[in-house]
């Protein structure tokens, strides 16, 4: 029926276009503030299904892999207009819940490591996943009261950082300074685009 | 010795336990959806693409009402579960029913990670310094 097909087309032209930007970092270091002071935040629970083979796969005979484990992530939407939209996702903390990172990793635009010059150590996994993967990612270090300030040259060395990739230092509870982290990452992106050629 | 009467007292009710219902009895213990993959930004809408009359899921829950009246402009599958305050997986299962009875259409988001056009970059950073 051709009014049904217009009405589909019609529907399909009002999806926004939605871009996802991960959150990542150590715990503690300001990644549910850094969300909550750009966007209207909310918990995200992905109750997963263990079903990791390599793990005792006796233990699992009769439950039929039925083991679950809940993570909860915080998520934040920024709608830029009707049809743009940005999601923020925090990536979970813990390592053993990595696997969780490749499907929030799969299909993003970019990621804001968040970095705590006092435990700078914190944020070496998120930089190597996001390196690894090609994912362009900002680095932002969150200045908490107190802690010792360091020089944007001393984190990016300390971190052994490509030169492309921009170093930020902010602070999370302000709104306006995490526009600036999002916006740095943004502009990121679109250089790496102009020059970027694509690896096999 | 008098037996235990489950009511407000209940060993089970309490906050660290947590919901004695578990999420996934909503689903009838299926953990993987009949239909569709259903990615974090892929976006629901309401309404069957197709003529086919429309069939109740197998046994309809509150939730599967809720997501079709939510879904009646395009929602993401995050915001569901956010909104919804249930699992990702749990709601993903639902989608899958609502998806094989044609309650809801599916937009998934393009599959080939391609970086979005200039004109696109541009209007998010202007949005964000805006905000």
């Amino acid at each position: 029926m051709d009014s049904g097909r217009s009405d589909q087309e019609k529907v399909r032209r009002r999806i926004p276009i939605a871009l996802k930007i991960l959150i990542a970092g150590g715990f503690g270091v300001g990644k549910t503030t850094l969300v909550g002071s750009v966007s209207e935040i909310r918990p995200l629970q992905t109750e997963e299904v263990l079903t990791d083979v390599g793990v005792g796969t006796d233990d699992l005979y009769g439950v039929e892999g039925k083991r679950t484990t809940t993570v909860a992530m915080d998520f934040g939407r920024i709608t830029i207009n009707e049809d743009l939209q940005v999601y923020l996702f925090g990536t979970p903390g813990q390592d053993r819940f990595w696997f969780l990172w490749d499907e929030l990793a799969f299909g993003a635009l970019g990621a804001v490591v968040l970095a705590d010059t006092r435990r700078l150590a914190d944020c070496f996994p998120s930089v190597d996943y996001f390196e690894r993967r090609g994912i362009p990612f900002v680095v932002a270090v969150n200045c908490f009261d107190g802690a010792k300030r360091f020089s944007i040259d001393a984190v990016r060395t300390a971190l052994d950082l490509d030169p492309d990739v921009p170093v930020v230092l902010f602070d999370a509870r302000e709104r306006q300074s995490g526009k600036v982290v999002l916006v740095a990452l943004v502009e990121h992106v679109a250089q790496r685009r102009g020059e970027r050629v694509p690896a096999g | 010795m008098r037996s235990e009467v489950p009511g407000p007292h209940h060993d089970w009710l309490d906050d660290d336990a947590g919901p004695v219902v578990r999420p996934y009895t909503m689903t009838g213990g299926r953990v993987q959806p009949v239909a569709g993959g259903f990615d974090l930004m892929a976006f629901v809408v309401a309404g069957p693409p197709s003529d086919g009359g429309e069939q109740a899921p197998p046994q309809p829950q509150p939730e599967h009402e809720a997501i079709v009246a939510m879904a009646q402009r395009p929602v993401s599958v995050a915001d569901l579960a956010a909104d919804l305050n249930l699992p990702v997986g749990v709601v993903r299962v639902l989608l899958g029913d609502l998806l094989a009875s044609d309650r809801i259409s599916m937009y998934e988001p393009p599959a080939s990670r391609q970086f979005p056009d200039d004109d696109i970059l541009k209007a998010v950073v202007n949005g964000l310094r805006a905000l």
